[in-house]
């Protein structure tokens, strides 16, 4: 009896230390970035690629306002409401207190300068996969924005969701592959799946989740309910998607769908990005998106 | 008497709001009737620019024209108040559109602009027609971000 008692004990102390452990923030050190440095021409690429205004600007936020990454934006969600947080250099209410490295962490492994997991609306999932030069870039153009003094929005989340540390378990199970498509593909596409797959983001929206939001990586682009209730996002793969590449570059491009009509919602948030990227990255997208396998 | 006074009273209000209503009926379908003639025309514009359609200077310079022509229409006469989505069927005009005649005025001056862009480049050469369109889809897009609910 005391034997089982002490051997129970045992495991639930094994558990734990399982559970501290998978749960644990990864970070990256110092040396990992050491040698390199940051071009903020570059990172105004990869800020356009990676959609950071979209969500970090003021809600309605237009022109050169949309630099201002105040934070603000309230984004509905089935486990609750997120607020995306102020990325401006204000050192109190922004990141003005960061190093690059934070920003490394931040989008490749999800882990706040505290330790702490954000949550995954802040798409980490794929940002993982860009590039370390690609933030460091990034990091020496957000230091370049106009500074905004808004504090922060606290989210909306019940319980169990609000326990941050159970998100290292989420980070565990959900990360996802390096590549999601792993076939060799012609330069032009492989560029595009870059983009698409990491930066771009785009799999976060047009991907369906499964019921703890980890994304189903077997029906990859194949379209999801919208988060925010009303309508679908569309399934943007071969199985759906009709738009020839000339047609999706136009669209990436001035917003016109092939009958003319405008890009609505949050994909005109997304054009409006797209827009500023060198046309080379958009037809790479296009190419991408008829190489990924079709989800009917 | 005085019921007769009521009836007719009943009845010329009814008469006045079934006018009202038949009036931005035909009020929404003259506006989505504009918006088809401006994809009419950006069809071939679009259609030069992607390459589907060869580049051919003087249509381009034409469509440029008639969608120019298209922002000019006189809009009181297709935006009349409760022809909002929430007001009448058939259209997905928001209400935030009668709430911020500021704004939408300056959306439509810079659709006006970005037509007359077009209107310029159109006719010069495929690569300034090519770079027209994105202006041009920008300003469509900015209205219709802000003021037109969801498809579906």
């Amino acid at each position: 009896m005391y034997r089982a008692a002490r051997y129970f004990v045992f495991l639930i102390i094994l558990a734990g230390a399982v559970f501290w452990w998978i749960t644990a923030p990864k970070r990256v050190s110092e040396t990992d970035i050491a040698g390199l440095t940051g071009d903020a021409v570059r990172g105004e690429t990869v800020f356009w690629a990676g959609g950071c205004a979209a969500c970090h600007s003021a809600p309605g936020a237009e022109g050169d306002a949309r630099l201002v990454l105040s934070g603000g934006r309230g984004f509905a969600s089935d486990f609750g409401t997120f607020h995306a947080p102020n990325i401006s250099p204000d050192p109190t209410h922004g990141i003005g207190g960061w190093q690059a490295v934070d920003l490394v962490n931040a989008m490749r492994h999800g882990t706040a300068p505290d330790g702490s997991h954000y949550y995954p609306a802040f798409p980490y999932t794929s940002y993982a996969r860009a590039d370390l030069q690609d933030m460091v870039d990034l990091w020496a153009f957000l230091q370049t924005l106009p500074a905004s003094d808004l504090p922060d929005t606290a989210h909306e989340v019940g319980f169990p969701f609000s326990i941050r540390r159970l998100l290292g378990g989420w980070k565990f199970l959900f990360s996802g592959p390096d590549q999601v498509v792993t076939a060799d593909l012609p330069p032009e596409a492989a560029r595009g799946r870059a983009l698409v797959e990491g930066l771009g983001h785009c799999g976060e929206c047009h991907s369906p989740r499964n019921a703890l939001g980890g994304i189903d990586y077997a029906r990859w682009l194949g379209g999801a309910p919208n988060p925010a209730g009303r309508g679908t996002i569309p399934n943007i793969t071969p199985g759906k998607l009709t738009w020839s590449e000339p047609d999706l570059v136009e669209y990436f491009t001035s917003g016109f769908t092939p009958d003319y009509d405008s890009a609505g919602g949050e994909m005109a948030e997304v054009v409006q990005n797209l827009a500023k990227l060198p046309v080379e990255d958009r037809r790479a997208i296009a190419a991408y998106l008829k190489a990924v396998p079709a989800v009917e | 008497m005085k019921a007769i006074t009521k009836f007719t009273l009943a009845l010329t209000l009814a008469a006045g709001v079934g006018s009202a209503a038949y009036a931005n009926e035909a009020a929404i379908k003259a506006r989505q009737g504009q918006m088809e003639l401006y994809a009419h025309y950006l069809g071939l514009l679009g259609g030069m620019a992607k390459g589907a359609v060869p580049y051919d200077a003087d249509k381009a310079g034409a469509a440029a024209a008639s969608l120019a022509s298209l922002t000019k229409l006189d809009s009181s006469r297709l935006w009349p108040e409760g022809s909002d989505d929430m007001s009448a069927e058939g259209t997905r005009a928001l209400p935030a559109i009668w709430d911020n005649p500021d704004d939408v005025m300056k959306k439509a001056m810079a659709l006006g602009e970005a037509a007359a862009g077009m209107e310029m480049a159109a006719g010069q050469s495929l690569e300034s027609l090519q770079g027209a369109m994105g202006p041009l889809g920008g300003a469509c897009g900015a209205c219709h971000k802000a003021y037109r609910a969801p498809d579906s």
